[in-house]
């Protein structure tokens, strides 16, 4: 499989990590040499193989639902860039 | 300090260290103190930590002294520690290596680092790492690369090269590591140090800042099995907190040691000594199977992981895929570096991720993006699932006709600074024998085992899923066999 610079372009909006036209440049370069390290994959007969996330199946694990403490607000908002009454500030969502 | 201190030598392992503190031929201020004096000055030969946590330490030793002249404490109350700056630890500062955690303060600690803080453990600092955890070499970190105590021009390896360096260095008899890939064994091998990566489920992950949360666990690093195994019964166990964790009780790790090699039958994969691996290296290993052998355990060259040559690949797919979901809290909102002088939310999260990540982490934010990206999540990550599936299966096959499996823990001996760093599938080479256990969840085991020109080589030791106990059997009565483990690398600097 081929990647364009288009595409890195398009991953990276994805991602939304700001790349440089060099760093647009570089990534696809490296992107590329190791998809083809990929390519290996589709030799290896997988259509009876089912799918594993995770190593040891554990299924449903719950607890009791009792309510505890939580982090304070104040310690919450300690490390934030920008705070206003109580809440993280972030520039408008919407126009 | 006044005059009366003790010489303390640091050569000493954790349970020597307890055993004078116990009939009091110092104390645990004392040690700390001794310990913080060598790290610092170790920090400017190898710079193996981001923070020390000298404040913190001092108290902690002085609540070790109380609680050891009642007569209490654990095996590693009062002892010294150094921990990965991957761990959240409460109000100091964590910063995975990346510019992007600038500033950040937890407002939690880990379940391990309270774990160890109420066995009476001395944190003294956070090791330097991969940025994100996210390299072979240490030299991804934004606080400049960790130098191998064996050699100065070298790799420690990584992730957790800082961790590694610093019980090679004679800082600290034990630190705190994780493993998604090798991120353990690999520097372990490479400075010439134990490294255990737990079975995956046995430790508790909760705090400990996520890359790929499938794969990864919390272990030790010490100079001997001995230290290794009371690191790990501290900090094993299920936390309410992972739901991850398994309910299973954990063992008295030292049990078995007395059995040594009876019995043993250790299985030794041909694929694991392929072309890709150093003559001289596959030597040192050949060297140490030998010993096995004729020390009393059997050898059966006839199994086999057909598959394992698919594990790296399947590895760049699912752990970049893992860290591109796991990495995206990073927007600089809640904490950290935050761009604010963009016109949208859009652009400053994007101004913020791209100079607050470094290059490694980018590139695998992006293959990972790329691979879970409409049209490729069936040929990418579907596709390297099912690998996995393979891959654990084969494990299991060959793990039911043997204890353990037996390797190189890595391809070679240290590289040198600068290597591999533009060459990110050469660096991804040097994981080869030890993130096919990350994709099967198996424990496995690097004990020092010889020499190449200087340089420490790794043997690795593969055990089945939550048999920590056999490999740290196997792992105890080679180190009795050789002593390889007491070589320290003070003459090299």
């Amino acid at each position: 499989m081929s990647l364009s610079i288009d595409e890195v372009k398009h991953i990276a909006r994805l991602a939304r990590v700001n790349l440089s036209d060099a760093e647009v440049t570089w990534m696809h370069d490296q992107l590329a040499s190791i998809l083809d390290h990929f390519e290996m994959l589709s030799e290896i007969d997988t259509d009876e193989v089912p799918p594993t996330a995770q190593s040891f199946e554990l299924t449903n694990v719950d607890r009791p639902d009792i309510a505890g403490a939580s982090i304070a607000r104040d310690s919450a908002l300690a490390g934030a860039p920008r705070q206003e009454d109580g809440y993280y500030r972030v520039r408008a969502v919407l126009d | 300090m006044d005059s009366a201190v003790p010489e303390i030598d640091l050569n000493r392992t954790a349970r020597e260290h307890a055993a004078a503190l116990r009939v009091g031929e110092y104390t645990s201020r004392q040690l700390t103190e001794a310990t913080l004096s060598q790290i610092r000055s170790e920090q400017d030969l190898f710079n193996t930590y981001i923070t020390i946590t000298e404040e913190l330490a001092l108290q902690q030793a002085e609540a070790a002294d109380d609680r050891l002249s009642t007569g209490e404490g654990d095996p590693l109350t009062g002892v010294p520690i150094g921990v990965k700056d991957l761990l959240s630890t409460k109000g100091i500062p964590t910063s995975a290596g990346s510019r992007m955690l600038e500033g950040y303060r937890p407002t939690f600690n880990c379940t391990v680092v309270d774990r160890l803080q109420q066995s009476g453990a001395v944190i003294v600092g956070k090791t330097n790492l991969d940025e994100f955890a996210m390299g072979s070499s240490n030299e991804h970190s934004a606080f400049g690369p960790v130098r191998n105590p064996w050699d100065t021009t070298r790799v420690p390896g990584g992730s957790s090269g800082g961790s590694a360096a610093t019980v090679a260095a004679r800082g600290v008899p034990l630190s705190l590591g994780t493993d998604t890939g090798g991120s353990i064994r690999q520097p372990a091998a490479l400075c010439g140090v134990v490294g255990l990566k737990p079975t995956y489920g046995r430790v508790s992950r909760y705090g400990v800042i996520a890359f790929a949360s499938s794969l990864e666990q919390v272990g030790p690093f010490g100079r001997d099995v001995h230290d290794v195994a009371d690191l790990l019964t501290t900090i094993a166990g299920q936390d309410s907190l992972d739901s991850t964790t398994v309910p299973e009780p954990v063992p008295d790790y030292k049990a078995g040691f007395e059995r040594g090699f009876e019995g043993l039958r250790v299985g030794v994969p041909a694929e694991f000594f392929g072309s890709g691996l150093d003559e001289s290296v596959r030597s040192v290993v050949e060297t140490a199977i030998e010993r096995f052998e004729t020390a009393g355990a059997s050898i059966d060259r006839s199994v086999e992981i057909p598959t394992v040559q698919a594990a790296l690949p399947a590895y760049y797919i699912i752990a970049p895929s893992e860290a591109s979901a796991n990495l995206a809290r990073y927007d600089g909102v809640k904490y950290g570096y935050s761009f604010k002088d963009g016109e949208s939310v859009d652009e400053e999260m994007s101004m913020t991720r791209g100079y607050g990540f470094g290059d490694e982490v980018k590139r695998r934010i992006m293959i990972g993006t790329y691979a879970l990206s409409a049209g490729y999540y069936d040929a990418y990550y579907l596709k390297a699932q099912k690998v996995r599936t393979l891959i654990r299966q084969e494990f299991a096959m060959a793990l039911s006709k043997c204890d353990l499996l037996l390797t190189p823990t890595t391809p070679s001996v240290a590289f040198a600074l600068g290597e591999k760093i533009e060459a990110p599938y050469e660096m991804y080479l040097s994981d080869l024998y030890t993130l096919p256990v990350n994709i099967a969840g198996n424990p496995a085991i690097s004990v020092p085992c010889g020499f190449v020109q200087g340089l420490p080589v790794g043997l690795h030791l593969i055990g089945r899923p939550f048999d920590e106990a056999t490999l740290l059997r196997a792992a105890n009565a080679y180190q009795e066999e050789t002593h390889w483990h007491e070589q320290a690398p003070q003459s090299k600097y």
